[in-house]
């Protein structure tokens, strides 16, 4: 208790509060732009916070990354460009909810399951933080290779189209994760002798690639879509409450597989964003409507990828692993502050944890106001003039591949992405799949042929290991159950005709 | 010329140059100085470019921008320092893998087609095994994979032929073994690995001890040695290689300021100093002990010797370990 009020002082001092404020506002604008992300946000952050007190540079990097991923919602929901990838999953569903109408409906689910993520993410972290993160550290390989696999399964579950193109849009995203020089031999693959491909392809340029740069193409060959009418916004935060007490089970799952995701090291918020989404459509009542502008999937994924982010800072904190890129910079400026990372921060810092934790909370609550003046000011893009527009998106979308690695080629990248997206989307392959298969690709097999290596060949340790059975089982029912269900329904026609001709 | 003059001048004025850094500002840097960094914002190297940029700054009295250029495993951001205008406003940091890249076939660029300034850093490669590991110290731990079958034990630290790779294939080439005896399991960096042995995924890995940091606080791992010429002043309870075998193998990761060839005279009198003064700095070394990174300093000489020999050692060990193309 006493380490709470010392660390609630720690955090009132003038420089903390600024901090937390001007990171704030930054994160919002950062992510809110195609192509820059929450982890570029808080890597920019590094040099100053060279100059702030220990607490006021933790405490901008908490905020900066945590409003950066809900802001990366905005761009997703009216352009469905989503900002960052932890937006990607259900860009398709709020774009829906913009075009019938219910832009700050679907926004709002984005600001207030945000903040109602993050605060569950954090008290995940204050209580379960030892005792998680002891579970977390005895996952090896085997087990990060079935999680990766069943991140992929995603894919045909997420997919409003046929499953079939679902999964050979999936393919396609593993072949480019197969390009480069970073696989598990440290082989040239698929690189051409070009230098640029050698270090393979970041999921970033290829997320705007086929997600902005094909939008602004359909653009062009569409006529203009009628005018959504001008009137004037709603209340973006009326009708949460009445939202979070009709979806309850999807708001609790949505918080407790972003903490399990998040705290496990290497998985963070996309790929919560990823297997909350699915579930939710899994497990729903009204799985048809998903995809038409339904607001369940957005409630559980949106506070899925702010409580993995929050999460994710268990393993950092306790042992200095990084769940997420976020916290690997994190961890870096924990060093350089004197806060190392471990178990005696806990007991020796504990005001300083306090504080940490109090940031998190706080940060999640000054983003509800500030966010409310994000989304008003950035809906103005809703009334503006497409042709306006689309240039100054194709335009951001450049400057922001090119300042992921100030690489020319990465422009070139968002580009092909960009007609291959589009070719995609016409002929009714789902691109977000494709994205999918690029983010986990590398995570597949890197533990796959690691885990074989390690076992000299044998297969028998991925499912003898007891979590790793577990997790097993699970793919395979995955797998297998929509062909259990055809197959009983082959077999018991007579049962199912009466219904059938009822309906 | 001019030239000629002007360096006649700052030798005969070496002392004031030195102790009065503003006389600096009148020659060389008259504009802003482009520092590139071939791996990504936010990592190790990045944060130490960073810092040496704003002492650097404060030293010459003109901007240092520190620019990330990423991509293909390093090759792009080392090929961008070698490939700018040698009137060193652009120079950039140079790492282990530019005496490594070249003997993998990724790239022709080699140490020698840079002008180097000054070494800023080494971290020694150590042997880290899980807690409850039944290797007390490095000697159980060498006899235990001597008498393994080959293959039978795993070791990890990075991805396939990285530097923590070669640092154990050198050192079971050292004790008469074959360079894979040990079978190296690659990982995406130093992270995953110690998280992986302290999941009991592994034997040991050979990354550096900075990077084990985390798990050594925690209690889940321990270090039996450091791969360097001396012990580190962070933990100077784990002996050096030397000290507790009696060889001579040294093996770590290494950053420094390098420029094109054929800079100017002048420009690189004025850095040289200037880095000199950012490495003695408190700052420097203040920032460089809380992260736990490892100090070395080498000026231009210093570092073109280091190069030297971490070329040949670093090509010997990858050809020994079937990791070379040439």
């Amino acid at each position: 208790m006493e380490g709470l009020i010392e660390g609630a002082a720690l955090i009132a001092a003038p420089d903390v509060v600024a901090a937390i404020l001007a990171s704030a506002v930054y994160g919002l604008v950062i992510g809110a732009l195609p192509g820059l992300t929450a982890t570029m946000a808080t890597a920019l952050l590094v040099p100053v916070t060279f100059y702030l007190s220990p607490i006021a540079a933790v405490a901008t990097i908490i905020t900066a990354s945590a409003m950066a991923i809900f802001s990366g919602d905005i761009p997703g929901c009216l352009l469905r460009i989503p900002g960052t990838p932890a937006s990607a999953a259900y860009t398709d569903e709020s774009y829906a909810m913009t075009r019938k109408g219910q832009a700050e409906m679907a926004l709002g689910i984005g600001l207030w399951f945000s903040a109602i993520g993050g605060i569950v993410g954090t008290l995940a972290l204050m209580v379960l933080a030892p005792s998680l993160a002891e579970i977390a550290l005895s996952f090896s390989t085997f087990e990060y290779f079935w999680l990766a696999l069943l991140g992929l399964m995603c894919a045909t579950l997420v997919a409003r189209s046929s499953p079939v193109k679902a999964i050979a849009a999936m393919l396609m995203g593993l072949l480019v994760s197969c390009i480069g020089v970073e696989n598990p031999a440290g082989t040239p693959r698929f690189t051409f002798g070009v230098t640029d491909l050698l270090g393979g392809i970041e999921p970033i340029p290829a997320l705007v690639g086929v997600f902005a740069v094909a939008q602004v193409m359909r653009a062009l060959l569409m006529p203009e879509p009628p005018p959504i009418p001008r009137r004037r916004f709603g209340s973006i935060l009326a009708g949460q409450w009445a939202l979070t007490k009709r979806y309850p089970k999807p708001l609790v799952r949505g918080n407790i597989i972003g903490v399990i995701v998040g705290i496990l090291p290497g998985a963070g918020a996309d790929m919560a964003a990823w297997i909350s989404y699915a579930a939710a459509k899994k497990f729903s009542r009204e799985r048809e409507k998903f995809g038409t502008g339904h607001p369940e999937g957005l409630v559980e994924a949106g506070a899925a990828n702010n409580s993995a982010l929050a999460s994710s800072w268990v393993p950092a904190l306790l042992f200095g692993i990084p769940g997420d890129t976020i916290t690997a910079i994190a961890i870096g400026v924990l060093y350089m502050k004197g806060l190392n990372p471990g178990p005696t921060l806990f007991t020796e810092n504990a005001s300083s944890m306090y504080a940490l934790y109090l940031i998190f909370i706080l940060a999640n609550i000054v983003m509800l106001p500030l966010g409310i003046a994000m989304i008003r000011t950035s809906t103005l893009v809703l009334r503006a003039p497409r042709a306006a527009v689309m240039p100054v998106i194709l335009l951001l979308c450049a400057v922001g591949a090119y300042a992921i690695g100030n690489n020319l080629f990465a422009v070139v990248l968002v580009a092909a992405f960009g007609c291959l997206g589009f070719l995609m989307e016409r002929n009714g392959y789902p691109v977000a799949a494709l994205v999918l298969g690029i983010v986990m690709g590398r995570m597949v097999e890197q533990n796959f042929i690691t885990s074989l290596i390690k076992s000299d060949g044998s297969l028998a340790p991925f499912v003898e290991r007891p979590i790793s059975g577990v997790l097993a089982a699970l793919t395979f029912t995955a797998v297998l159950w929509p062909v259990v269900i055809w197959v009983v329904r082959r077999l018991r026609p007579a049962r199912l005709r009466p219904t059938e001709a009822a309906e | 010329m001019n030239t000629l003059s002007r360096r006649t001048l700052l030798a005969a004025s070496g002392g004031i140059v030195l102790a009065r850094p503003a006389l600096a500002q009148a020659g060389w840097p008259s504009r802003p100085v482009q520092m590139i960094c071939p791996w990504a914002a936010g990592g190790g190297t990045d944060a130490v470019l960073r810092i040496i940029a704003s002492l650097l700054e404060k030293e010459l009295g003109q901007p240092f921008n520190v620019v990330n250029r990423t991509g293909g495993n390093g090759v792009v951001g080392h090929a961008a320092i070698v490939q700018a205008q040698p009137d060193g406003y652009t120079i950039g940091m140079l790492t282990s893998e530019i005496c490594m890249l070249h003997w993998q076939g990724l790239t022709q660029i080699t140490f020698r087609d840079y002008t180097p300034l000054s070494l800023m850093n080494f971290d020694p490669a150590g042997v880290q095994v899980n807690t409850s590991s039944p290797w007390k110290d490095i000697r159980q731990c060498a006899e235990a994979i001597k008498a393994s079958r080959p293959g039978q034990l795993k070791a990890s630290g990075t991805g396939q032929g990285g530097t923590w790779h070669l640092a154990l294939a050198g050192w079971l080439v050292a004790m008469d073994l074959q360079p894979d005896h040990v079978r190296w399991v690659p990982s995406n960096g130093a992270a995953p690995a110690m998280q992986d042995l302290a999941a009991g995924g592994l034997d040991l890995t050979t990354n550096s001890v900075v990077e084990a940091r985390a798990m050594l606080d925690a209690g889940r791992a321990r270090s039996l040695v450091v791969m360097g010429p001396q012990r580190l002043p962070v933990w100077p309870d784990i002996p050096t290689l030397k000290e507790a075998m009696n060889l001579d193998w040294t093996a770590g990761a290494w950053r420094g300021i390098a420029g094109p060839r054929n800079m100017p005279q002048e420009a690189r009198t004025a850095l040289e100093a200037g880095l000199k003064r950012v490495y003695d700095s408190h700052e420097y070394q203040d920032f460089m002990n809380a992260r736990g990174f490892g100090l070395l300093w080498g000026d231009a000489a210093g570092f073109a010797r280091h190069l030297e020999t971490q070329d040949a050692s670093l090509g010997s060990a990858m050809k020994a370990a079937g990791l070379a193309k040439a």
